[in-house]
């Protein structure tokens, strides 16, 4: 056993904590916030710049990290930062299952993704399917050489910026099936795609993706028909990952936030941490805090291992649980200050409690949990 | 002991019900449901319909104007406005400023202020809470000076809510620096538009413009309106708090959102089944259920006791805290309940007239759960009525 990074992710997280320090204070990403393409392209060279987003792939995909721990390093700095570029769609997401699934050609584009010139956003849940993964009822039909994508997706997270979508669609099967869901790599501007876009109550863009006899031909699909299932939840698990460790930076700074606060804040003529009632609620999120740490670390020390599933589903419930408490403990004991929306704590309040509307909140991975320990 | 309404109660019950069918408008029931902000406009024409009514203030005595309902028939009110998704009462004229003046306004200040709250002629908004002074109230800074027959008011308030829309500002100022920090206060009546004062906009963590800040630069306010005598504005404020507190246990909202949570369950699904069927859900949903049964009823025996004479004082603080409690669960179980169609900010600007983005219930829900977070800071936060309670009951 060894709790300490490798020097290669010390070196990350070194250099990329000082970076957003630097550069992505509350100003900044206020700004961000309001512009209209959500993010800013500027903060997204640098970091590409930097290698974070080489780090999220592994060698043989033409990074160089991409496992569990080279994820947690670099979300968690993200979330620490309340950062609201797409890196979980762009590269987790889309860039994961390009690298997995992709022939020579689809994998041609991870390099561009590594190097910050290309976006790329998975279009896969839809209106009716929550955070069942396996709901797909867009379907893929062929029409001689080509295939007709036709169907709707729900919160696409980056599609406007994305240059690519990668649509799931089913070739065969039932609503609810594994097997029969294939990926398809789409050009955004394909005839047929219609984006309604909008901004999110935690930052960055999503659109609803309506396909209209949208025509690919069979070189788009990803990988074998009817079997993108499993890469789905490979990269799915990636994001849970990367969630989690995004969400437990976000309620490192909560914390941080909240002891300078109780520290120099004065009611009464005494720093409002004095009060007894105050500083106990304050040590319970510090303890909440490093187990949501020790639950990123299962999730992302299992990645790669037969126990992925269960581990990850323990980490989301956890932090889903202890997220809220730390966020809703936070603004309470800042008072109104913490309902500004200029204030910092607004901001990173808000990622740590729209992370549950993503891959799945704590009930969803209660009950996963529970079937995977009974299975 | 008897649970159940009289005859006279159901028949009132139906008489709200019946006004709310004809009276109530359509779009503004959307709105409502929809979380979309009704603006100054709307908020004027609702109050017009109810003051029409004689229902705009239900606690008021008659003799001014007022419904002077007993407390369960408040309640069934409170209960049938928000199960219509009609818009809430603003309270700061009504419920808050009016309270006062009757029992501590001159005469002159009765029958001039209280019909114009009635109209709507005039807009109040709450100046008490400065940057420097939350929960320590009593520490606040704004200065008021007395020349001639006039105060020269100089200072800052805070988290004025609504104030955009006010023409008038109930405010706490210090008129003696000198007295023990809750013996030097005073109570004073502003009219917005007297030279001096600026409103600044404070967006919150929603993106709505709910609050602001007011700055006071020279402000000459006439003698005439100060309530009471100088330097009692703490008994005053005090006794307004108490209104503020009650009507802040929330049950019809608690009631009607929870309907709401019972629809958007039927409607979802998770795993193929209503997300109502599903174990998980479906015990929060009972656990609040449960709570707020008992609730309803607390808040009954309560209130009621306190129109037969009893004074709510402690019990009020206990309503305060429970009552916010239960609402912010439940607008946690709506965030969940609509899964990742919580995650669009639905700002009027995005949706306007357009279709909602995902089902028409979930708009509102992410915003309407950060937003509420407000129910346990403000009104004297939850920290401070629970410090109350042990005071009071440890005999402090
Ligand atoms: C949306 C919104 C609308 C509002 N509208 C109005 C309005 O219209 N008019 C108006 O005058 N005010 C308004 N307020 C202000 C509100 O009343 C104050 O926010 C409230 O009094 C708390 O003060 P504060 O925000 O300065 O927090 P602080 O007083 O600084 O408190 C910070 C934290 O310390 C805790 N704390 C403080 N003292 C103690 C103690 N002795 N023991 C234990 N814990 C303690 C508090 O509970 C809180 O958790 C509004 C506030 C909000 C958020």
């Amino acid at each position: 056993m060894d709790f300490n990074l490798t020097e290669e992710r010390q070196m990350l997280q070194d250099s990329l904590r000082r970076y957003l320090t630097d550069r992505y204070d509350t100003n900044v990403r206020n700004e961000i916030l309001d512009s209209e393409t959500g993010m800013s392209d500027r903060i997204w060279a640098e970091l590409a710049e930097l290698g974070v987003i080489g780090a999220l792939f592994t060698e043989e995909q033409g990074g160089f990290g991409g496992k569990g721990f080279d994820i947690a390093v670099v979300f968690e700095e993200l979330g620490r930062a309340g950062v609201v570029e797409p890196l979980l769609d762009t590269a987790i997401l889309g860039g994961g299952l390009l690298a997995r699934l992709g022939d020579d050609d689809q994998r041609a584009l991870v390099e561009e993704v590594i190097g910050g010139s290309l976006h790329l956003a998975l279009a896969h849940g839809e209106p009716a399917a929550r955070f069942d993964l396996s709901r797909v009822e867009t379907t893929a039909k062929a029409d001689g050489e080509a295939i007709l994508l036709n169907g709707r997706k729900a919160v696409v997270v980056n599609a406007e910026a994305a240059g690519y979508l990668i649509v799931s669609a089913r070739e065969s099967g039932g609503a609810f099936d594994r097997d029969g869901i294939s990926l398809f790599l789409v050009p955004a501007d394909a005839q047929g795609v219609t984006l309604r876009g909008y901004p999110m109550m935690s930052g960055g863009r999503a659109a609803e993706v309506t396909l209209d006899n949208v025509s690919v031909s069979s070189s788009a699909r990803l990988g074998a028909s009817g079997k993108g299932y499993s890469a789905l939840e490979d990269v799915i698990g990636a994001a849970n990952v990367a969630l989690a460790a995004e969400t437990m930076g976000a309620m490192q700074s909560a914390t941080e936030l909240t002891r300078d606060y109780l520290m120099t804040r004065k009611q009464f003529g005494r720093p409002i941490g004095t009060f007894q009632a105050l500083a106990h609620r304050f040590s319970d999120l510090l303890i909440e805090l490093e187990q949501a740490r020790s639950a990123v670390i299962n999730a992302a020390g299992h990645l790669e291992s037969s126990d992925r599933d269960r581990q990850i589903a323990a980490a989301r419930n956890l932090i889903s649980r202890v997220g809220r408490l730390v966020a809703e403990e936070s603004i309470q004991m800042h008072g109104g200050i913490a309902m500004t929306q200029e204030y910092e704590l607004a901001h990173i309040a808000k990622r740590i409690v729209m992370a549950d509307h993503r891959f799945g909140d704590a009930d969803y991975h209660l009950e996963r949990f529970i079937e995977l320990g009974a299975a | 002991m008897d649970l159940n309404y009289t005859d006279e109660e159901k028949a009132f019950r139906d008489e709200v019900r019946a006004f709310l069918d004809e009276k109530l408008p359509q779009e503004v029931r959307d709105k409502v449901r929809r979380g979309i902000s009704l603006g100054k406009a709307g908020h004027d024409e609702w109050h017009r319909i109810l003051n029409e009514k004689g229902w705009l203030a239900p606690n008021w005595p008659k003799e001014f104007g007022g419904a002077e309902w007993n407390a369960v028939q408040r309640h069934i009110f409170e209960e049938e406005l928000a199960a219509a998704h009609a818009p809430r009462i603003v309270p700061f004229g009504l419920s808050m400023l009016g309270p006062v003046l009757q029992k501590f306004g001159s005469k002159e200040q009765q029958e001039y202020f209280l019909p114009r709250i009635l109209s709507g002629e005039h807009w109040w908004c709450q100046g008490y809470s400065e940057p420097g002074a939350g929960s320590d109230l009593a520490s606040l800074k704004t200065r008021a000076v007395r020349e001639g027959d006039h105060y020269i008011v100089n200072g800052q308030k805070t988290w004025t809510t609504l104030g955009q829309y006010a023409n008038w500002i109930f405010c706490l100022v210090r008129t003696d620096p000198d007295a023990k920090q809750q013996e030097g206060i005073s109570f004073l009546l502003i009219d917005m538009d007297t030279p001096g004062i600026e409103v600044r906009p404070i967006i919150l963590l929603d993106g709505e413009h709910e609050v602001n800040e007011v700055f006071f630069d020279d402000v000459k306010v006439p003698v005439e309106n100060l309530v009471g005598e100088e330097n009692k504005g703490w008994t005053y404020a005090k006794y307004l708090l108490t209104h503020e507190r009650t009507n802040i246990a929330g049950v019809g909202f608690s009631q009607a959102g929870l309907d709401t949570v019972k629809r958007i369950a039927r409607a979802e699904s998770a795993n193929g089944k209503p997300l109502i069927e599903n174990p998980h859900f479906a015990a929060r949903l009972a656990q609040v259920e449960i709570d707020l049964m008992a609730m309803a009823t607390t808040n009954l025996r309560i209130v009621s006791g306190a129109a037969a004479g009893q004074a709510p004082g402690v019990e009020s603080s206990m309503l305060k805290v429970k009552g916010t409690i239960i609402r912010q669960e439940i607008n946690d179980l709506a965030r969940r309940a609509v899964g990742p169609y919580a995650m669009p900010f639905a700002s009027e600007a995005v949706e306007g007239d357009n279709d909602p983005i995902g089902p028409d219930y979930a708009g509102p829900v992410a915003a309407q759960y950060f937003n509420n977070r407000k129910l346990s800071i403000f009104g004297g936060s939850n920290e401070i009525q629970r410090g109350i309670i042990a005071k009071v009951k440890m005999g402090g």
